[in-house]
């Protein structure tokens, strides 16, 4: 990645932009709880609810999937909720279009609220501006791919030439060319989450759910399909809710990331924040192995300038990653000067960039 | 760095099974040793006391009375609204229905001295139609087939079998697979639904014709009816397990794009059910075709009926080339509804729309069929099977002079069988079971069902019981049960020896199964045939049909068990010096407990219903007591309360294995 100056504020505009944009989320959940079990509404707001899940479990045979999350998405953003397997993911996220009933809580996607929505309302919703990439692909073996790109289309009534032609679209568009009267199983496990992302898209959906798209993938595959959400999402710009257990995935592909632990959600933030201010141990525990100088921006790293500090270094944003800053600094007569806008928020010199990652070597 | 310490642990692999789960085998035994110490003890004293019997002609008040229903069911047949307008309505319509299918295919349509369509006709109709919807191979054997029909000599016998079992297999379909999806889609259908196709399934196909003809009286409706009820479960049920087994995954998809579940059942369940569903569709005609034959006793028009006049006179030849036919139909339909899945898959895979070729061919076939259809209409050599050359005749004679032949010949070996069988293992077990009092028989029934069940099947047992004895037929249940045991015994043996040989050699396998699969699409009647060639009128002769009838089921079970038995197993055991012997005997046989059992439960109830159908060969008892249900007017009601206490016998038997499979499982 060259560091043009282009490049360093648009990180910084970007995350500006997402942060003011957040004031009128495109999907608003707040107080989330799904409960499994009988009688599972009874235990929210009761002293059970305090419980851990095995003392529940032993206590009311419940098992709560989520416990009172909250959040806002940013139009355009891509979200990112990560955690260990059981810790209420994909509860999570399919209770976001009551795939899964909410046991409570509200769900807001474009002004509309889900939770109290009709059946007639949520198939709209499902429709037209909600769809989903599921682990196992979920394709239907009968249809050939084309057939599965314009399923979501065909259900909910559309012309069959607009939807062949949007079909191929976006069959092109995932770069499955040339394979659209393949069935899928005569595709390689790439090519059918392909498949998925095509039919999620052909839709034209305003929010996209991800329910660990790539885990059941090849680790080189999964860096192709990483690289082409990334690209995708440079492409058509939607909003993304990405559901892994992968950190690196988390931290490379999300604008913020949603940290759970047993239904709870445990940290929000930037990837920079929660790797550089982790809020408790579980968490710090968890990003004990990322390489910090690849995610760590200079914002993490700058020291007040003092007077004995030259001012006349090169100027860099404060978004930028250590990594990719290191080699300027590095090179540099004098300390770089942190500036945003025409405000200087800080300095980093060699050591500052040093500190970083000598201490990553020793992990 | 030690590279051994690195390597993870070798799973465990248990040798033999363990101590916890042999300690109540054993103790299983030795109760099951005691009480029928204890039986042997009690049949020595009370041998000859109140054991029950009930003479051939004689009648219980209760077979009485059913007799007195049966005139009741006979005077309001016309007056009262059920029985004449629903049920006689659905007499009337299946009736008319099947003498018009008659008329058209297979019997003289007055004025004409044959059907409307001649045999010629309906050769080019079946082959066209084979073609259409199986292909090409499938129609040579069609072809064939359908010829052997003329060539024997019962082409009308047939095509009647034809036409009832499809009539019957249409509204199967019809009533079958709605239900199946009901099913899938709602758990108070299944709840309620279940229970009935279990009984319907454990029922033997003889019990339930008489009570049939309470409602319908004797004829083709009877037949269809009968075939009906018998051919239904296997197409709800598969239809219920193929649309529950379509993946969780696919259905969270499409329900996540906002789909029906109108949609979801039209466009991703039944689409993906479909090969699953064609499968019961086959098994639902095969099972139609085994009770119609035997619908032959109501009167049903069809290849069972020259099989049943066969047997009752003794006629082996013709009964063998009766047989022949029905044998030809099984695999007829068989392998034609096997092939038209496979090819509804090839098709669906090749792309929506047919090949151009292919539907020009179609048409011309068709051309060619209506073409025959006419000359059938037209000439008489296209219409008459009669003036078609008679093999049938000649294979008659040739089967009555070779059977003749053989038990001449192996006069010794066929008798010392028999007699070995029936005085080392029958009469014993009919004395303890017929001989003893019937009170001593019931406890030592009952502690059975107790210690290999528990009190669950113990007190299914006894409401049973108390059924058997209340409709009066005590002793010769007794009889018909000690064939069944005896009967279940050889085919238990069979399937061990057979199942372990096949569970351990793949060519084994390889070579049996087919054999086995035909076996298994055979209809039962035919069974009857080659035992009464080989051992006469005898109790025996039924045991041995039994046998054939449910030996392949119970071998393919016990193989599979076998087979499943974890390899690792097998090769800790190997590798810890086991001979071949001690591998089958301290290893997988233990461990396939559980297929042993259930093969128990099966060929059980398999046993049992051939064991009733061989009352029209000797079998005597109950069977023999339905048989002349049928024949006789003032049986009528014996007859019914014998069909009763076959489900009694079948119901207790299905619930004892049933109980200690589940156990078996749970160990
Ligand atoms: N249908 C269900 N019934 C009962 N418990 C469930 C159900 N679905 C999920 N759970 C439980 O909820 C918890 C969260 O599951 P899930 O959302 O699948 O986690 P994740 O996707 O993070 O692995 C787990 O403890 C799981 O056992
Ligand atoms: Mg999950």
């Amino acid at each position: 990645m060259t560091l043009t100056p282009e490049r360093m504020d648009e990180v910084s505009a970007r995350i500006a932009r997402l942060d003011e944009a957040r004031r009128t989320p495109l999907l608003h959940v707040e107080s989330l709880w799904k409960v499994f079990g009988p009688k599972a509404d009874r235990i929210i707001g009761t002293p059970d609810a305090e419980l851990s899940r095995r003392e529940l479990m032993a206590r009311t045979g419940c098992v709560v999937a989520v416990k009172d999350v909250s959040f806002d998405v940013a139009p355009g953003e891509v979200f990112v909720v990560m955690g260990l397997s059981g810790s209420g993911k994909s509860t999570l996220v399919r209770c976001l279009t009551r795939l899964i009933e909410p046991t409570a809580g509200t769900v807001v996607v474009a002004g509309q609220d889900i939770t109290s929505a009709s059946d007639a309302q949520l198939r709209d919703l499902r429709r037209k501006h909600v769809a989903m990439v599921f682990q196992h692909f979920g394709l239907l073996p009968h249809r050939r791919v084309i057939d599965n790109v314009a399923y979501g289309l065909e259900i909910r009534g559309d012309a069959k030439a607009a939807r062949r032609q949007r079909a191929q679209e976006m069959v092109d568009l995932v770069g499955l060319a040339g394979n659209e009267n393949s069935y899928p199983d005569q595709l390689s496990g790439g090519m059918q989450q392909r498949v998925g992302l095509a039919r999620a898209l052909a839709v034209d959906p305003s929010v996209l759910l991800f329910d660990e798209p790539f885990s059941a993938l090849d680790p080189l595959i999964r860096r192709d399909m990483q690289n082409e959400v990334i690209r995708l999402h440079h492409e058509v710009g939607k909003t993304m809710v990405f559901i892994t257990h992968d950190l690196a995935e988390a931290l490379k592909l999300g604008d913020r990331i949603l940290i759970m632990r047993d239904g709870e959600m445990v940290q929000v933030g930037r990837p920079d924040e929660v790797v550089g201010a982790p809020a408790d141990d579980y968490v710090r525990d968890f990003v004990s192995d990322v390489p910090r100088s690849h995610v760590l921006t200079l914002r993490w790293v700058m020291r007040d300038p003092q007077p004995e500090d030259s001012l006349d270094g090169p100027v860099m944003g404060p978004d930028v990653v250590v990594k990719a800053a290191a080699h300027k600094v590095l090179a540099a007569a004098h300390p770089v000067r942190v500036v945003l806008g025409d405000q200087l928020l800080g300095v980093v010199d060699r050591e500052d960039v040093l500190r970083v990652i000598v201490a990553e070597e020793s992990v | 760095m030690t590279a051994v310490a690195d390597r993870p642990p070798a799973p465990e692999a248990p040798l033999t099974t363990t101590p916890a789960a042999k300690e109540p085998v054993r103790r299983t035994g030795l109760l099951l040793a005691a009480i029928a110490g204890a039986w042997v003890v009690g049949w020595a004293l009370f041998q000859g006391v109140a054991t029950l019997p009930l003479g051939r002609a004689a009648l219980t008040g209760f077979q009485r009375s059913l007799n007195d229903l049966r005139d009741a069911f006979d005077a309001a047949r016309n007056s009262n609204f059920v029985l004449d307008v629903v049920f006689g309505g659905i007499r009337d319509g299946l009736d008319a229905f099947v003498s018009a299918a008659r008329g058209l295919l297979s019997q003289p349509a007055f004025p004409r001295p044959v059907p409307e369509i001649g045999w010629l006709g309906v050769l080019a109709i079946f082959a066209w139609l084979t073609y259409a919807l199986a292909g090409l191979r499938s129609t040579v054997l069609v072809v064939l087939s359908t010829l052997s029909f003329a060539l024997l000599g019962y082409w009308s016998d047939s095509i009647d079998l034809l036409i009832v079992t499809f009539t019957a297999v249409f509204f199967c379909l019809l009533i079958g697979i709605p239900l199946g999806i009901a099913m899938a889609r709602s758990k108070a259908v299944t709840t309620v639904v279940t229970p009935v196709l279990d009984v319907m399934q454990t029922m033997p196909s003889f019990s339930y014709l008489l009570p049939l003809v309470l409602l319908f009286s004797i004829g083709a409706s009877a037949a269809v009816v009968a075939t009906l009820i018998y051919a239904l479960p296997p197409v709800v049920r598969i239809t219920a397990h193929g649309l529950r087994s379509v993946s969780p995954a696919t259905i969270e998809a499409t329900r996540s794009m906002g789909s029906t579940r109108g949609q979801l059942l039209r466009t991703v369940q039944l689409p993906m059910a479909r090969r699953t569903i064609i499968v019961g569709i086959n098994q639902t005609i095969m099972a139609a075709l085994s009770m119609a034959t035997i619908a032959a006793l109501v009167d049903g028009p069809g290849l069972g009926q020259p099989v049943v006049e066969a047997l009752q006179s003794l006629n082996i030849g013709n009964a063998f080339v009766a047989g022949l036919a029905i044998v030809i139909t099984a695999i007829m339909l068989d392998r034609t509804t096997t092939a038209a899945s496979e090819r509804a898959e090839k098709e669906r895979r090749a792309g929506r729309n047919a090949p151009q070729h292919r539907r020009l061919v179609l048409g011309a076939t068709a051309v060619l069929a209506l073409a025959a259809v006419y000359l059938s209409r037209t000439y008489l050599w296209a219409a008459d099977p009669e003036r078609l050359p008679d093999l049938g005749g000649p294979l008659a004679d040739a089967t009555s002079s070779a059977t003749d032949w053989i038990t001449d010949t192996f006069f010794g070996a066929t008798n010392g069988i028999r007699d070995a069988a029936t005085y080392g293992l029958l009469n014993p077990l009919q004395s303890l079971l017929a001989d003893s009092p019937w009170w001593l028989v019931a406890a030592v029934l009952l502690a059975t069902a107790y210690v290999l069940g528990g009190w669950r099947p113990a007190l299914i047992s006894a409401v049973c019981l108390g059924v058997i004895l209340g409709v009066g037929l005590w002793q010769d249940s007794m009889v018909t049960l000690t064939m069944t045991l005896v009967a279940t015994a050889l085919v238990m043996i069979l399937a061990v020896l057979f199942g372990v040989w096949m569970g351990r050699s793949r060519r084994a396998d390889t070579a049996l199964r087919p054999l086995l699969d035909a076996g298994q699409t055979i209809p039962p009647f035919v069974y009857l045939v080659p035992a009464l060639a080989l051992f006469g009128p005898t109790r025996f002769t039924a045991i041995v049909a039994a046998i054939l009838y449910a030996g392949p089921a119970a071998i393919k079970l016990v193989a599979d068990g076998i087979r499943g038995v974890s390899p690792t197993t097998v090769e800790a055991a190997t590798a810890a010096g086991s001979s071949t012997l001690q591998v089958i005997t301290k290893v997988q046989l233990p461990m396939a407990r559980a297929a042993l059992v259930l093969a128990a439960n099966q060929g059980l109830l398999y046993v049992l219903s051939m064991v009733v159908i061989g009352g029209l060969v000797g079998g005597g008892a109950l069977g023999y007591t339905v048989v002349s249900g049928f024949a006789q007017a003032q049986l009528y009601g014996k007859g019914l309360a014998a069909g009763i206490a076959i489900v009694a016998l079948g119901i207790m038997l299905d619930r004892i294995t049933q109980h200690a499979a589940a156990r078996q499982g749970r160990r």
